[in-house]
């Protein structure tokens, strides 16, 4: 019954059933070339709703303003490229479904916030990485490497499963309030990769990590308001991983 | 399909008069954010102290629940209320070594959480070093003479002063 219903308009009249309908995105505009001022530019486009937010964004550069300036690389939510604010929140671009922000309101896109804005949805995010850095994001370990692969049970990897799943894209440090008003604080992205080695069976350096954790801006500054949560797009539990690594703190010295 | 053009008229473009400050050669310069962390910043300083600072404010939280809301118990609520505090009160309360460390404990703990949590404000807060710097001298200065005085009291409280 149903099949018959569908190939009918599949049929004939599909061209009048448009699934495109009309969105405004709202922008935030900053070329430092032009202006030192920052604005709001609305763009209409003719999108269909299951489309994402990225789709519209490459409609607006590619046949509205060519000026439009953001950072895509995958497009399919892998290499984290395209975190902005939508809506007042952050998110990926590319993983937003027009349909599923309230596609009758304007969509308002903004670079995300606490980094340096370059242009437009274009943010610097060298401090970010500087704190990404300043945790040793790598496998350290003593003695003589062995012939093969380092074993590790499988109840040891789950152990910190949850955090290699961390994509990079910023979209948790930049919704930290403490992040926003204090630089110098790693971050949740930065702790969330912390805890990924520091809870891995075969790191070796876990005491020094959480050294550089206990220190004046690590995890102390957290003040759980689990924005990072919800942010993440990879669905990474950050406050409750932040929360572990305090823990981990505090037992190591009591 | 995008037979629209912008709406808003343009608004860096057009907005902007020809006689920008700024053009390719000459950019205006960018907004970055308060302390922004770089290779050099911050320093380590190896110490325990923000994590002793954390457990203490759980740690007094629970105990400032009892000692407070027993305080307010019996100075409000019981025997008559508020109406019976007077220095016939307090002098009668002070004689007794308990309230003696019940009210010394209660006024360390309450400041000390107090000052900790307003340093931590401040932290999170202060843009420029100098403001959080005078921020903070201010909330230590007042926090270390409301306890010393406080304290003061305590020890040296004459139920017979003239």
């Amino acid at each position: 019954m149903s099949t018959a219903t569908l190939d009918k308009p599949g049929s004939g009249s599909q061209q009048d059933a448009s699934p495109y309908i009309t969105v405004v995105f709202r922008i935030r505009r900053f070329n430092p070339e032009v202006s030192d001022e920052a604005t709001w530019q609305d763009f209409q486009v003719e999108i269909d709703p299951k489309e994402r937010v990225l789709d519209g964004l490459h409609k607006i550069k590619w046949d509205l303003d060519g000026s439009l300036t953001f950072r895509r690389s995958c497009a399919h939510g892998i290499c984290g490229s395209d975190a902005m604010r939508i809506n007042g929140k952050n998110r990926l671009a590319c993983k937003t479904l027009i349909k599923d922000i309230n596609p009758h309101k304007p969509i308002t896109v903004e670079p995300i916030k606490g980094l340096t804005v370059l242009k437009d949805l274009v943010v610097d995010m060298d401090p970010f990485f500087q704190a990404y850095r300043d945790v040793m994001p790598f496998l350290i370990t003593k003695g003589n490497e062995p012939t093969r692969e380092r074993l590790q049970s499988a109840e040891d990897r789950e152990r910190f499963d949850d955090t290699t799943k961390c994509i990079l894209c910023a979209a948790c440090t930049s919704s930290c309030p403490v992040f926003w008003n204090d630089g110098q604080y790693f971050g949740p992205a930065a702790i969330v990769n912390a805890h990924r080695f520091i809870f891995d069976s075969r790191d070796e350096a876990g005491e020094q990590r959480l050294e550089i954790l206990n220190d004046k801006d690590g995890v102390w500054r957290c003040r759980t308001t689990f924005n990072c949560t919800d942010a993440c797009p990879r669905g990474i539990e950050v406050t409750k991983a932040i929360q572990e690594v305090k823990r981990a703190l505090i037992t190591r010295r009591f | 399909m995008s037979a629209e053009s912008p709406t808003a008229a343009g608004a860096v473009s057009d907005a902007v008069p020809q006689t920008s400050l700024y053009d390719v050669d000459n950019p205006a310069p960018v907004i970055e954010p308060p302390r922004k962390r770089t290779k050099k910043t911050p320093k380590t300083t190896r110490t325990n102290f923000e994590l002793y600072g954390w457990l203490f404010m759980r740690l007094s939280g629970i105990l400032l629940v009892v000692l407070v809301l027993g305080h307010l118990l019996i100075q409000l609520v019981l025997d008559g209320g508020v109406t019976k505090v007077g220095f016939a009160f307090v002098a009668g309360r002070w004689a007794s070594p308990f309230w003696q460390a019940w009210d010394l404990i209660m006024l360390w703990l309450a400041m000390l959480h107090g000052a900790n949590g307003l340093r931590t404000v401040i932290n999170d807060y202060a843009e420029r070093d100098t403001t959080r710097f005078w921020l903070k001298m201010l909330l230590y200065t007042a926090t270390v003479f409301t306890v010393l005085l406080g304290t003061l009291v305590i020890f040296t409280f004459d139920p017979n002063i003239r």
